[in-house]
């Protein structure tokens, strides 16, 4: 199993703030929307460089949703930002008709997603929004898993075309991927060679892999490694060659097992190369308040909950 | 000075038009769009700049207009198309399959004209008041309008936006309400009544106007007024009071014919009411 250096440590939401920044500066379209929640998403750096180009909209998402769609038919590419429970949930009829069927170039960027928002409990960690997303026609779900990543993956939404939904967190987690990186929308990043099983990962999950997959090898399982930052279009082809090579799979995501990742991978598969498949998500419940450690522990989210899904796959292959 | 005479003549087919197309396919909303169809054609015809015949999705250096009770959607079609959109014979498309002209409004089958969808109720004024903003970013002066229908002011989202646009000084917009106190399941007043709608638009910081909506004189006037009042940093709101079905006697008075499409024979009789003018699609 290779080795990632941790080079830092941060939140992802900072990383976002960083990639808005540099957005900002490459193209003088790119504006920021707020519902009240600046600091949370590390906007201020944006705000105090193109004060003209951040809208606050107060607490007041379906109206932010809406004029984001109105901004992109005069040609600018808006980011609204909230926490990932307001971002879809409360809007998500304002973000079907105005930015999905409608087409417009809107990215919403949603900070807080899952458990690991920690101790406001569940009325804010949502575990249901990639499905709510990838369900519209046409958006881009994307769920990048340190600083890094996350800066790029911003940068590289404000270039593409079309609506985009970009997950991110709260807490502090290791940076282990390139500092300006090149983040290509659907494309998988191949972190491990590995013969036994594949794991999946997104987000938060994809370094609790990293450390499963160090585990495993100690005890002689090889993992081939997958660190899936698009949810939707899922990078199938890369899927389909790790299975073919390994026989089972795990998914690992900060999300209810309900319309996640795992159920996007389960469609590839099924259609394509039956194989069986492991879990590591929330298993149908809300989460509850408690510091992101305990209850990424609590909900089966931990590195050996990893550890436990492959053992558990390698003995149905 | 207008022509008014060619205003009627105009929405005279407008009526036509509303009526054979809901007819045609059995269902749509014939009520609220009899009774806004002097708005559409005094904007589309003499109020509005814009290039019809080169439509763009960016409506820059022109004037934009949203809909967002999207269920009027005939009255729209039909002025869109004779004011150069597109040709009056796909009105015939009208709600069926593989048509641009669908129940409500949407760009997704790029019908020129429209630049959002529309139909779920209190999304229009964001998406004028967002719309408006780019026009300020982008240094172009033209203005933005927004109808939305009285029973829509229920929806917690139009004032989410009604509060946005003062704070933010929105004052490249006109909205207007249509005000006709009907509602599919009765009188607003009685489903849920609005209250004064003046002086809550007032105590939110908006420049407030109000219009017949039927009478052609006045529609064109306060426009006017309202065009004059832009640039003041406020919003404008104009309450237009129309009547539900109008230019359709059996179709006045009542909010029966919200949702529901004439029959036949109730088609005749209207249509006897309005003269075809500009030829039928």
């Amino acid at each position: 199993m290779k080795t990632f250096e941790i080079t830092g440590k941060k939140d992802t939401r900072s990383g976002f703030g960083a990639g808005l920044l540099e957005a900002g500066k490459n193209d003088e379209n790119v504006v920021a929307l707020c519902a009240d929640l600046v600091g949370s998403l590390k906007m201020q750096d944006f705000i105090n460089e193109f004060p003209d180009r951040f809208f606050q909209t107060g607490i007041a998402e379906a109206n932010m949703i809406g004029m984001s769609a109105g901004l992109t038919i005069g040609g600018k590419v808006p980011f609204a930002g909230t926490f990932a429970n307001f971002a879809t949930g409360r809007v998500y009829d304002q973000i079907r008709q105005t930015v999905a069927y409608s087409g417009k170039n809107v990215k919403i960027a949603a900070s807080h997603a899952g458990l690991t928002l920690g101790e406001d409990g569940a009325t804010h960690q949502i575990l249901e929004d990639i499905g709510l997303m990838k369900m519209l026609p046409g958006m881009v779900v994307i769920n990048p898993c340190d600083y890094n990543q996350t800066k790029a993956a911003t940068i590289a939404v404000a270039k593409h075309k079309g609506p985009v939904y970009l997950r991110f967190g709260r807490p502090s987690v290791p940076i282990f991927t390139p500092e300006n990186q090149e983040f290509e929308i659907g494309k998988a990043i191949h972190l491990n060679e590995g013969t036994d099983v594949t794991i999946v990962a997104t987000g938060h999950l994809v370094w609790k892999a990293i450390e499963a997959g160090h585990e495993l090898a100690k005890e002689g399982i090889s993992v081939d490694l997958i660190n899936i930052h698009t949810i939707k279009p899922l990078d199938s082809e890369a899927i389909l060659k790790s299975v073919a090579k390994t026989g089972a799979i795990v998914t690992c995501e900060e999300h209810n097992i309900h319309g996640g990742l795992g159920e996007s991978v389960a469609q590839v598969l099924a259609t394509n190369n039956p194989t069986p498949q492991e879990f590591v998500a929330v298993k149908d419940s809300f989460g509850e308040s408690g510091t992101p450690d305990q209850l990424m522990d609590k909900y089966g989210l931990g590195t050996v909950d990893v550890v436990n899904a492959v053992k558990k796959v390698i003995a149905r292959k | 000075m207008a022509d008014i005479q060619k205003l009627q003549a105009i929405t005279s087919q407008v009526r036509r038009d509303i009526i054979r197309m809901v007819n045609a396919v059995n269902s749509g909303h014939p009520g609220g769009s009899l009774g806004c169809a002097e708005l559409f054609v005094a904007l589309y015809n003499e109020v509005m700049d814009y290039d019809p015949a080169n439509f763009k999705m960016d409506g820059k250096n022109e004037d934009m207009f949203f809909l967002s009770q999207g269920h009027i959607s005939p009255v729209w079609y039909s002025v869109l198309a004779h004011s150069g959109h597109f040709p009056p014979n796909e009105l015939a498309t009208f709600r069926k399959l593989n048509s641009r002209l669908q129940g409500h409004p949407t760009t997704h089958e790029g019908l020129p004209g429209i630049r959002i969808a529309s139909g779920s109720l209190g999304q229009g004024l964001s998406v004028a008041i967002g719309a408006a903003q780019a026009k300020k970013l982008n240094d172009d002066h033209k203005t933005v309008y927004c109808l939305m229908g009285d029973g829509e002011q229920q929806e917690g989202q139009v004032w989410e936006a009604l509060m946005y646009a003062p704070h933010n000084k929105i004052d490249n917009l006109i909205a207007i309400v249509d005000y006709n106190n009907a509602q599919i399941d009765g009188a607003v007043d009685d489903v849920l009544s609005l209250g004064n709608l003046k002086s809550k638009y007032e105590s939110f910081g908006w420049d407030v106007l109000e219009m017949n909506g039927n009478d052609f004189e006045e529609v064109l006037a306060v426009l006017a007024q309202a065009k004059s009042a832009l640039g003041n940093q406020k919003p404008i709101m104009i309450i237009m009071t129309t009547i539900m079905g109008n230019g359709v006697d059996f179709m006045m008075g009542t909010n029966g014919w919200h949702g529901k499409a004439p029959s036949d024979e109730q088609t005749t009789v209207a249509l006897a009411q309005n003269p075809e003018t500009l030829g039928d699609y």
